[in-house]
């Protein structure tokens, strides 16, 4: 049943001696390692158009790919159910879609993945997937992560789903930000998951800032983990930028929901490392030196000495795989750049399901 | 055939819909158990067990936003709000979450359910159990409304609404649940979402009105017939979103003169648009000014009885409006 933050699980250790991220492959860390890359050069890229006027807009995910990544890596992608929020680039792109989907959403080009560019870059939201579609008002997409975890345990309750068919999707993972928990939504969407035992895992990406405004005037208590005791859910506190601290974590509440035995609250602590938006200016109501600070906790760089101190990446091979990430985003801004836009009568439809 | 009431009839057609397709449930405050507290789905728990009937926490915002998530996850989620003044708190999930769905994902996400809410007056409700709120969800593309006036389109419409791949807001007049009986078919049929009914051919003038004003205006439209030999047309809109201005334009091209009724107050309700349809498309027909018959623009309808009477429309006050309008 439901805890309050267990010191069996909290930072993923589930006994010192033995840790789900023990098991991954070399291979596999290094693809995660790429993975967090990726995003990053992607992410940067975005930054620097901005700058130079090609583009509108960009909402950063630096800083936080830890906990996406380690997320993509312990569920079922392309069949549990992805309820993202505006940050989770890493996430998205472990998920399936490419930087040049996103650089399309970026530009707002025609045949745009997730909304044919009629939402902002980084509402994510791709059917292929089983990413849903997100919207900017915040955890309103906590309630649907609800509601198809709902969906999940009807099915089996009413037998139109076998809990062991690796088919179907067995969870619903959705993200947001800690101010977002400040939400009804995310209260009434934790209630369902705590009442219903459902199989969700909600991740807050504590990145201590809701745009200006810091975590103390957000909350009284100082975990937003705390607050899942309330609901009949667990909740547990991760280092959010040490990747395979979140891998562990992770890995223990999708296995917990494929069982049947219940929601997860996963609180990333992390640190938004950028502005809010590139319409934001973070100068003025946060420290350089709080920034540069948490910079010596970069989770790409934290994961880069990691596997370098065990003797499985080089400072070449990172070379190689910046050179091979520079190559990517180029390719994928030129090819969003050469598409047309979409003509703008094609905002007219579709308005409606039609009926099958 | 079966008479039934108007509440009988939507139970019925949940049942045959939930019997039909197991992706079906239903999901509101007191739904289980207590079969809602008008009864609508009195018996649906027996028949179907707590798997299928859930009773939900005390929240309207999450009993849409989960209903939302399992229309997403392919169920067929039917969301009672047990007030349609309960609605408010799921505002932002249905006007900016299900209505913007499909269209945001480029026709690729979509949210089959049903939100049906009982709304209206007349009943002592007071302010907080009385709302007419049709055009606010009228007024966003993405949804559907609809507001049946009979038992026969209350089945044959909720039907068609479980069915429907979009977000459908489904109002019943909840003085008329027990007040309004017809004849209930047996077994299937449905009524199509988007069209209106001529529910009394005249040609004097047309009276348009829907759910417990619609069932109103036919009761109006007898009485002037019999004293005054007027004989009044009266569409019943059924659906106002999408609205069938085809079947609202031929009967005013019939009777050139209007009388738009609702128990929603004046001010930008769903009377207006209508108005403005007849002025722009029906102009050359137009043979008097066109009439709107509303609630004051006032708050909410008053508790003590002889303020609810003054807010509310009735048979007598319509057929007074006709009887106006006729002798223009």
């Amino acid at each position: 049943m439901a805890k309050n933050t267990t010191d069996k699980v909290r930072n993923g250790r589930a006994t010192p001696t033995s840790r789900p991220s023990d098991s991954l492959t070399k291979d596999t860390l290094l693809e995660m390692y790429w993975k967090m890359l990726l995003s990053r050069r992607v992410d940067e890229r975005a930054w620097m158009i901005h700058r130079q006027g090609k583009i509108v807009f960009h909402i950063s995910a630096i800083g936080q790919e830890a906990i996406q990544v380690a997320a993509a890596y312990t569920i079922h992608l392309g069949v549990d159910y992805i309820v993202p929020y505006y940050r989770d680039l890493a996430l998205v792109l472990c998920a399936g879609v490419t930087p040049e989907d996103f650089m399309i959403s970026l530009y707002g080009k025609e045949g745009e993945l997730s909304s044919l560019a009629r939402q902002m870059p980084s509402h994510f939201g791709a059917k292929p997937f089983n990413i849903v579609s997100t919207s900017a008002p915040v955890a309103t997409q906590v309630v649907h992560a609800a509601g198809m975890a709902f969906a999940i345990k009807y099915r089996i309750q009413n037998e139109l789903q076998d809990p062991n068919d690796r088919t179907q999707p067995r969870l619903a993972v959705t993200s947001l930000g800690e101010g977002s928990t400040s939400q009804g939504e995310w209260h009434e969407a934790m209630n369902w998951a705590g009442v219903h035992q459902l199989p969700f895992i909600c991740i807050v990406q504590n990145n201590h800032y809701a745009i200006s405004v810091p975590v103390d005037k957000q909350m009284a208590v100082p975990n937003v983990a705390d607050r899942a005791a309330a609901y009949g859910v667990e909740g547990i506190i991760v280092d959010g930028n040490d990747v395979l601290a979140c891998y562990d974590v992770m890995h223990y509440a999708v296995q917990k929901a494929y069982r049947g035995d219940g929601p997860t609250l996963i609180e990333a602590k992390t640190y938004r490392m950028t502005p809010h938006s590139s319409d934001d200016d973070d100068r003025t109501y946060r420290e350089r030196s709080e920034v540069d600070a948490w910079r010596d906790k970069d989770p790409l760089l934290r994961l880069a000495n990691h596997l370098k101190a065990q003797g499985l990446l080089t400072d070449a091979v990172i070379e190689g795989y910046d050179k091979r990430a520079r190559k990517i985003v180029d390719e994928a801004q030129r090819a969003a750049e050469e598409r047309p836009y979409p003509p703008g009568e094609s905002a007219i439809a579709p308005v409606y399901a039609e009926a099958n | 055939m079966a008479q039934m009431n108007l509440l009988e009839a939507i139970r019925q057609g949940m049942d045959e819909e939930m019997e039909h397709d197991p992706r079906v449930f239903i999901t509101g405050e007191d739904v289980g158990p207590r079969g809602g507290v008008f009864r609508v789905t009195q018996g649906l728990f027996e028949k179907y067990g707590p798997t299928r009937i859930i009773d939900s926490p005390l929240a309207e915002l999450s009993i849409v936003g989960v209903g939302i998530g399992a229309a997403l996850a392919d169920l067929r989620p039917i969301c009672e709000i047990q007030f349609a003044d309960f609605i408010h708190p799921a505002m932002n999930q249905i006007m900016n979450e299900a209505a913007r769905m499909y269209y945001r994902s480029g026709g690729t996400w979509t949210v089959p359910m049903v939100i049906r809410a009982p709304y209206g007056g007349g009943v002592g409700g007071g302010l907080y159990h009385s709302q007419s709120v049709e055009a606010f969800f009228a007024h966003t593309p993405g949804l559907k409304v609809i507001i049946p006036s009979t038992p026969y389109d209350a089945k044959g419409l909720i039907k068609s609404a479980i069915r429907d791949p979009n977000p459908v807001l489904f109002f019943e007049t909840k003085k008329g649940y027990r007040l309004i009986k017809g004849d209930v078919p047996e077994g299937e049929y449905t009524v199509p979402i988007g069209e209106a009914r001529v529910a009394r051919e005249g040609s004097d003038l047309t009276v348009y009105s829907y759910g417990m004003m619609a069932h109103y205006a036919m009761q109006a439209a007898e009485r002037v017939s019999q004293t005054d030999g007027i004989e009044a047309e009266v569409v019943d809109l059924r659906t106002l979103l999408p609205l069938d201005t085809k079947t609202v334009l031929e009967s005013f091209k019939k009777t050139g003169k209007a009388l738009i009724v609702h128990e929603d107050n004046l001010t930008m309700g769903f009377g207006a648009e209508i108005a403005a349809i007849l002025a722009s498309d029906g102009f050359e027909y137009m043979d008097a000014p066109i009439q709107r018959l509303c609630a004051p623009d006032i708050p909410g309808v008053p508790f003590s009885h002889p303020m609810q009477d003054y807010f509310m429309l009735n048979p007598t006050k319509i057929a007074d409006a006709i009887r106006d309008l006729a002798a223009y």
